[in-house]
This record gives C-alpha cells, structure tokens and sequence, in this order.
C-alpha cells in the first residue's frame, strides 16, 4: 500500500475550503430546519385547525421522498416549473432545512406529548395561560428529552450536505470528488474526506453531549 | 357566604355521564371532605371547580363567577381555587423555592425578590425551609406534596381543592402532609378535601360528602356520618377502606 501523506498535506487548503461551505450550509440548513420543525411540531402536538393537516401533508411529502430527489427538485425543477432560480448553496441550504424541519417536526410533537400531563393541570391550575404553560413548563421540559434526538438529526443533516454534490456544490464531498478527478489518488482522498467528516461529527456529538450533560434535571 | 355552588351539574366525557345533577353549595370557612369509591367522579368534580374540566350543563359558581359565563376569566377562577394533586406534579426542572414562587411571578405579577421572600416563608410554614434549593426528585414524596401545598398557596387562593393528596404517600409520610393540611384548615381556609383518611375527616372536616357513581348519596356532619351510615352502601364503604 502506497499512501501519501505529503499528497493529502497538499489538497487541504482546497478540502478546507469544502469544510467551510459543508459547514455553512449544516448550520443555516439545521437552524432553518430547528425553527420550521418546532412550529411544524407544536401545531402537529396541539392539534391546531387546518395548520395541522398541512403540517401532517409537510411531514408525510418530505419523509416519504429521498433528500437526493428533493435538492434536484428545488435545484432543477423549481425554475422549469415557476421560474424560482437560486444558487447551488441556497437550494442546499433550503432543502435541508426542510428536510430536517419534517424530522425535527416529528421529535417536537414526541416530546410535546410525552410530558406528562399533570404539570399541565398544575400550571393551569395555578391560573397561567395556555401559552404560559407552553413556554414556561411543557417547552422547558420537552426541551430536554429532545435533545438526544436532535442530536441525532443534526449528525445525519450534517453528513446529509455531501449528497448535495449532485446540483454542484462544492461542498467536502464534491471537493474530494474534484481533487480525485485530477489526481486519482482514491485511497488519500477519502480516507481525508471520511476523517474530516469524523472530526465533524464528533464535534457536533461532544457539544450536544455537554449541553445535554447541563440541561440534567438532577 | 357561598364560595362554591353547583347547580344540577353534569359532567360527561363523550357518552359516560361521569357527574349527575350534582346540587352542592360551600360557605367559607368550610372544610369538606369528599369519599366516595374509585371512579365516581371526585376528582371530576374538582377539576370541574377549578375549570380543568368543562361541564356540560347546570351552572357551577365559584367565588361568585359562572364557569358558564362567557365574560368569566377562566384564570381568575383558577387563582382562586388552588389545586393540590394526588401526583404533586412539582414541576421537575425548578427546585422547591422556584415552583412556590413562580405562580406568583408569572400570575400575580409579583416582583422577583418579593416572590421568592414569600416563597422562603411559605417553604417555612411547611416546614421545608432548608429544603429551598431541592429539586423535586431530591424529596421525598411527603416533602414534595408539602412543597405542592406551599406552591399552591402562593397565589393566595381563597379555596384550596385537594385530590387524594396523600394516596401516593407511604404511611409514615401521610402525617406531615395531613398536619400541614390541619392548621391550614386551623387558619380558617376553605377546603375541599377528596380524601379516605377517616381520622382528618373527623377531626378537621366540618363536613362530610359522600359520592358514588357521579351523585351525592350523603351529605352532612363527618361524626354523624361515621357512626350512623344511614345506607349499606356508606356503611360498606367505611369498613373497606379501614
Ligand atoms: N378525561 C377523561 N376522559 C374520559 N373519561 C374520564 C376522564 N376523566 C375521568 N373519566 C372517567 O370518569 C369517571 C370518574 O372519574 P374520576 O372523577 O377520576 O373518579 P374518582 O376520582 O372518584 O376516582 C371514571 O369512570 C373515569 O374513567
Ligand atoms: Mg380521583
């Protein structure tokens, strides 16, 4: 076996430069997808009119389609079909914010209805609003029991901005595809993509450990 | 003076009629205690005082508001009636002082400072004053039922409900709760107590109700009621659950 460490040295700026835009569109892709996704999963918990059948058909469409199709859709369809055109990054970033709002949407909802009812009562009981006992007893604790899974969510949203190479972003995924192309060193390449992904994600999981660690009830 | 009154109040959920034309009316003052076998409707009939259920006809006035009426704030009836649960419910996440003093803060619009000096003297009062910084899940279930009492009285209601507040309590910690729950009553606080501690009946109840499938069978003096049951049916009933 023939590995070059003095090659892979050699394609980290260009890597690097696919780690930022990996990261930016993870970042604005999952804060969009935090914020749709709470919405969409107190309206699906609360049962709101209306809101909640379109919220239901949101959640059904997006799970129910591979995330592949959708950056296609938004990508290439869009303009054919309303002349909606954007940039690779923006359609990145807007198909996994929803995409992972759909997700997200669904762990909201779970941890909504899990609370146990009695704190509820007690928080209606003491004469507070509805919406007080959203924001101040239910959303608190929920916010708790959704972390693992968020965390969860946010490691597949992350590695899921690699299959954006397919409308050209020049993310990590499509930056090592690059470097491959010229050089066809496969075995440096993605051993460098795959590690950068790792050291990714397990900062992603560490940070969301230590939150979770903070937020203990004891 | 008349703090509760129910007129022919009917509660059902979907076709279960679970209260039946329940005529019933509290003065203040009044220590009521509530039996009645399992599934006939006290606890119904408490979150029906408080509002956390709706009845579905008669009318039901509580601090001389219609729950019926639309122009009624729901909220200020629920100020008024303070709620202790069989479960406690302390909400987890806030230690002992904070679940006393946030009904203050966010209902009474108390100032924080005030809130929390308030919720030190009313941890006290429960006997709980060291106990402050606790979680919930640092109590036990005495002190968390006490801690539920003092969070409960924070909004300072005119009438206290309690729904079998020592039910999920073992024997030796029922006590503190029931004697807490006495010089409450001792203070001149209205209650109505759903409760089979025969003993608090009859020492601290003023009055005695008897419910059985969503009707009032009995209603009258805890003494009387106790050593004349005036149907099998209460007679029955006091032997089982001794
Ligand atoms: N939210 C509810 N939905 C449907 N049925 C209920 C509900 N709450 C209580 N019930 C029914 O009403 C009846 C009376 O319940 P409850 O008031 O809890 O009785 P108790 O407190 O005397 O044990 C029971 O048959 C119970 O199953
Ligand atoms: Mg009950």
């Amino acid at each position: 076996m023939d590995f070059q460490y003095q090659f892979v040295l050699s394609t980290l700026p260009q890597l690097m430069k696919g780690v930022k835009l990996t990261i930016y569109i993870t970042f604005y892709g999952l804060a969009g997808g935090l914020v749709l996704g709470i919405l969409t999963g107190l309206i699906l918990a609360y049962r709101i009119p209306v809101l909640n059948y379109i919220g239901a058909a949101y959640v059904w469409v997006v799970r129910g389609t591979p995330i592949v199709v959708q950056a296609m859709f938004v990508y290439f369809a869009l303009p054919l079909a309303m002349g909606i055109r954007m940039t690779g990054i923006y359609a990145a970033v807007l198909v996994l914010a929803i995409n992972a709002g759909a997700y997200i949407a669904e762990i909201v909802r779970g941890a909504v209805l899990s609370i146990n009812k009695g704190f509820v009562d007690a928080g209606l009981a003491l004469g507070l609003s509805r919406f007080q006992v959203t924001a101040y007893v239910v959303g608190p604790l929920a916010f708790r029991r959704m972390i693992p899974p968020l965390g969860n969510q946010f490691i597949i949203g992350l590695k899921d901005t690699s299959l954006f190479i397919v409308i050209g972003v020049g993310e990590l995924t499509r930056q090592g595809q690059e470097i491959m192309a010229s050089s066809f060193r496969a075995l440096e390449v993605w051993t460098a993509v795959a590690i950068i992904y790792l050291v990714l994600t397990t900062f992603l999981a560490l940070s969301l450990r230590w939150l979770e660690r903070r937020m203990k009830i004891i | 003076m008349k703090i509760v009154e129910c007129k022919k109040v009917c509660k059902s959920f979907g076709k279960t009629e679970v209260l039946h034309d329940i005529d019933l009316s509290i003065n203040k003052g009044e220590v009521v205690v509530v039996l009645g076998p399992s599934g006939s409707g006290k606890s119904t009939l408490l979150r029906c005082v408080n509002v956390l259920e709706k009845i579905t006809s008669g009318d039901l006035i509580v601090d001389g508001k219609s729950v019926t009426d639309p122009k009624t704030d729901i909220r200020h009836i629920r100020q008024e009636a303070g709620m202790v649960f069989q479960q406690f419910n302390l909400f987890p996440q806030m230690t002992a002082l904070e679940n006393v003093a946030f009904g203050p803060i966010k209902v009474r619009k108390t100032p924080k400072a005030e809130a929390r000096k308030e919720a030190e003297e009313l941890l006290s009062k429960v006997g709980l004053a060291e106990r402050a910084g606790h979680y919930p899940s640092q109590l036990s279930g005495g002190q968390q039922q006490r801690v539920a009492i003092a969070r409960a009285l924070a909004v300072k209601p005119k009438l206290m409900l309690f729904d079998e507040p020592t039910s999920a309590l073992d024997p030796e910690l029922k006590g503190e709760v029931l004697s807490v729950m006495k010089s409450l009553a001792e203070e001149g606080m209205t209650m109505i107590v759903v409760s089979h501690e025969m003993n608090f009946a009859l020492n601290v109840g003023s009055r005695l109700i008897f419910m059985d499938e969503g009707r009032v069978i009995h209603d009258g003096s805890p003494q009387e009621l106790y050593e004349n049951p005036p149907t099998d049916r209460l007679r029955d009933f006091l032997r089982n659950i001794q």
